[in-house]
């Protein structure tokens, strides 16, 4: 299926929108009525035609919107992507990756032709086409890891793996649910986590460490995670905090629908091959209230979802304060009955809203 | 499903290189390339000797960049339950394989300055593959190999002509030895260790580091373990509910795969700890053989690692 890339923006007027097929496609993230934290992994391995789940990297609609408010944020802030000295492999790694992934999956958009180490990388949505030697950075205007971040929509946190534990030790994240790669740039899993309430006490990292620690090589795995956005913003980091934080004050009955957004992180984990180290992408979907609703199951769950969502959760994830604005304007869309089970919109099979 | 990803492979070629040690090339049976790999990564090579499914790892010793062919090296174990004995007698070139996806326990620290790599006879296989790495990003290493004799000195030609600076070689029945303690005293800041060989030495160096005041980060070491013989046992199987009978000359894992019981795996040598199994009940003495718990959960009577383990007693059950 050809994709017709929107002309959109993630900031100031906030012209982002979600066409009727993507939200048809949007990963809801809740299987059940309720929600509490789970190493919730599954492989990665293809999924349902046209889902965010068939092919390895997602490209959509908005991936040439994306690009662009990514190199906005590296303009303003170069600290958005690091990669410290030892990452460089890892860095060629993930290039190698996304490339030879897109190009298979998506041949009408991108291309790779390879020659031994000469390469020659053709992306056409971005107009990109340019000749380099595989493992010679002096033959790209960026690190590896950069340049082909810069063409690829989400986070990326390339994590070293050494000493039974993961390192952040170079990522590209501009797109993130309110933490930053600058502060946690060499941590490892538990010093990056830590903020998360109850999830420890669960023992939920202990056993997702030792689970992406056994990750291998032709073998990923993903997950879904999910927050709360006002407006459609990517960038929403600590350290533009000042200028987004202020935005969740500004929902109002009359426009929260269009204004309030479910936010929801595609998270993959790949073994790179050569530096032994481990790819985190974290993509982002976002999709607003008002879109979520012409979806009766969607709407029928996302209000039990967050009407009986633990108030330590809904204060980490930001919306205590407005969860009963949140409540007033998803009750209209719960009628009581049953869902069914899984993420799908089960669209032919699911009762439309009876009241 | 249990283990690494497959991959099927035709064995290409087979070169015995002393009395005890042959090498052996896998291509892809399909002419697709294989995927590339970080020095010190494993291969599990599935062997069909008769009924019995022969599961052993062996480390990569091509360059990790070479995509057309894999090589190990098979050191010949005629003490052993019979998985080396059968690559020596039994696999011809033009057999078909399957052997697993590349896994990585004995990964280099990309941070260090400098590798120090120690081996021991065939513990010199993963060292091939990580200085073949190291070679193409002009990473800094050396050498220190002991071989029982020069007969037995498997590629030492062929490291002391590549890499005459950076290779030394011990052999004992010349009475050589690896003056450790100098060695780890002249390494400049930021140097790591890397140990492959038989246990003896593994545990020499470990402990010679530790007292020489080494960090235990810097300090990498690799030892497959083979599953060793040992008398029957029966075991309960909680989840399954099946009683089995593990026998003589297999693991605990190999009869509970036998059974048709989907038990994870990885490395099936004691090192990667995939395949951690609960106890749940035992009357009796566990014989703990892996590397993977430590000595206060071996003495616990709480967990088994059946890849290497086995037990000797009354009773055992499994959550499993």
């Amino acid at each position: 299926m050809t994709i017709q890339f929107n002309d959109e923006t993630f900031r100031d007027d906030y012209s982002f929108y979600n066409s009727e097929r993507a939200i048809k496609r949007f990963p809801f993230p809740f299987h059940e009525d309720s929600y509490m934290y789970s190493v919730n992994m599954e492989q990665h391995r293809g999924g349902p035609a046209d889902s965010v789940y068939e092919k390895r990297f997602d490209v959509d609609e908005h991936y040439v919107a994306e690009m662009r408010d990514r190199a906005m944020v590296l303009a303003d802030d170069p600290l958005r992507c690091q990669s410290l000295p030892h990452m460089t492999l890892a860095g060629w790694d993930l290039l190698e990756l996304i490339m030879v992934s897109k190009s298979e999956d998506y041949p009408d958009l991108f291309e790779l032709h390879r020659d031994g180490n000469n390469w020659r990388w053709i992306n056409k949505p971005l107009g990109i086409d340019d000749s380099f030697v595989f493992l010679d950075e002096t033959t790209l205007p960026y690190g590896p890891m950069e340049y082909i971040t810069r063409q690829a929509q989400g986070d990326f946190c390339v994590l070293d793996q050494r000493d039974d534990n993961l390192w952040m030790d170079a990522g590209m994240v501009t797109t993130q649910a309110d933490w930053s790669l600058d502060f946690d740039i060499g941590m490892n899993f538990f010093e990056w986590h830590a903020p998360v309430p109850l999830a420890h006490e669960k023992g939920i990292f202990v056993r997702a460490l030792k689970f992406l620690l056994n990750i291998q090589q032709g073998a990923p795995a993903r997950r879904l995670n999910w927050t709360m956005t006002v407006n459609p913003l990517l960038d929403t980091s600590p350290e533009n905090y000042h200028k987004w934080g202020i935005q969740k004050t500004t929902l109002t009955p009359e426009n929260i629908g269009a204004k309030q957004h479910l936010r929801v992180e595609l998270q993959t984990f790949f073994r790179l091959p050569r530096s032994n180290a481990l790819v985190f992408p974290i993509r982002c979907y976002l999709c607003s209230f008002q879109d979520i609703m012409t979806v009766p199951k969607w709407g029928r769950r996302l209000h039990r979802v967050i009407r009986d969502l633990p108030e330590e959760l809904a204060t980490y994830k930001g919306f205590i304060d407005n969860r009963p604005m949140m409540l007033d304007y998803l009750k209209n869309f719960d009628d009581g009955q049953p869902t069914s089970a899984g993420i799908w919109p089960d669209l032919e099979t699911e009762p439309s809203l009876a009241k | 499903m249990s283990g690494a990803e497959k991959i099927a492979v035709t064995v290409t070629d087979i070169v015995p290189l002393n009395d005890l040690v042959t090498r052996f090339e896998f291509k892809r049976t399909d002419g697709a390339l294989l995927p590339t790999f970080s020095g010190g990564a494993h291969t599990v090579v599935e062997m069909q000797d008769g009924d019995i499914t022969r599961l052993n790892p062996y480390s990569l010793m091509s360059d990790p960049m070479d995509q057309t062919a894999y090589t190990i090296s098979v050191r010949r174990d005629d003490e052993g339950r019979g998985g080396s004995l059968f690559m020596h007698n039994n696999v011809a070139v033009g057999d078909e394989m399957v052997i697993s996806y590349p896994v990585n326990l004995f990964s280099l620290d990309l941070r260090a300055r400098k590798h120090l790599f120690i081996a021991g006879g065939i513990g010199i296989t993963p060292f091939l593959a990580q200085i073949k790495q190291l070679e193409r990003f002009n990473g800094h290493w050396e050498l220190h190999y002991a071989c029982r004799s020069e007969s037995l000195g498997s590629y030492v030609d062929e490291l002391t002509g590549h890499h005459p600076n950076e290779t030394h070689i011990y052999y004992d029945d010349q009475d050589q030895a690896i003056d450790l303690v100098s060695l780890l005293d002249g390494q400049p800041l930021g140097t790591h260790v890397y140990v492959c060989g038989p246990k003896g030495m593994i545990d020499w160096v470990r402990k010679t580091a530790a007292d020489e005041g080494w960090p235990r980060e810097a300090v990498h070491y690799e030892e497959f373990l083979a599953p060793q013989p040992g008398k029957p046992f029966e075991v309960k199987l909680a989840v399954s509910n099946k009683v089995i009978h593990v026998g003589e000359q297999e693991s605990l894992l190999e009869a509970m795969e036998r059974e048709g019981v989907d038990a994870p795996y990885l490395c099936r040598g004691g090192a990667c700890g995939q395949c951690e199994t609960t106890v749940i009940d035992y009357t009796g003495n566990f014989i703990h053989r892996d590397h993977w718990l430590d000595d206060s959960e071996h003495a616990s009577g709480q967990k088994i690692m059946p890849c290497v383990s086995r037990f000797e007693g009354k009773t055992l059950v499994l959550d499993r």
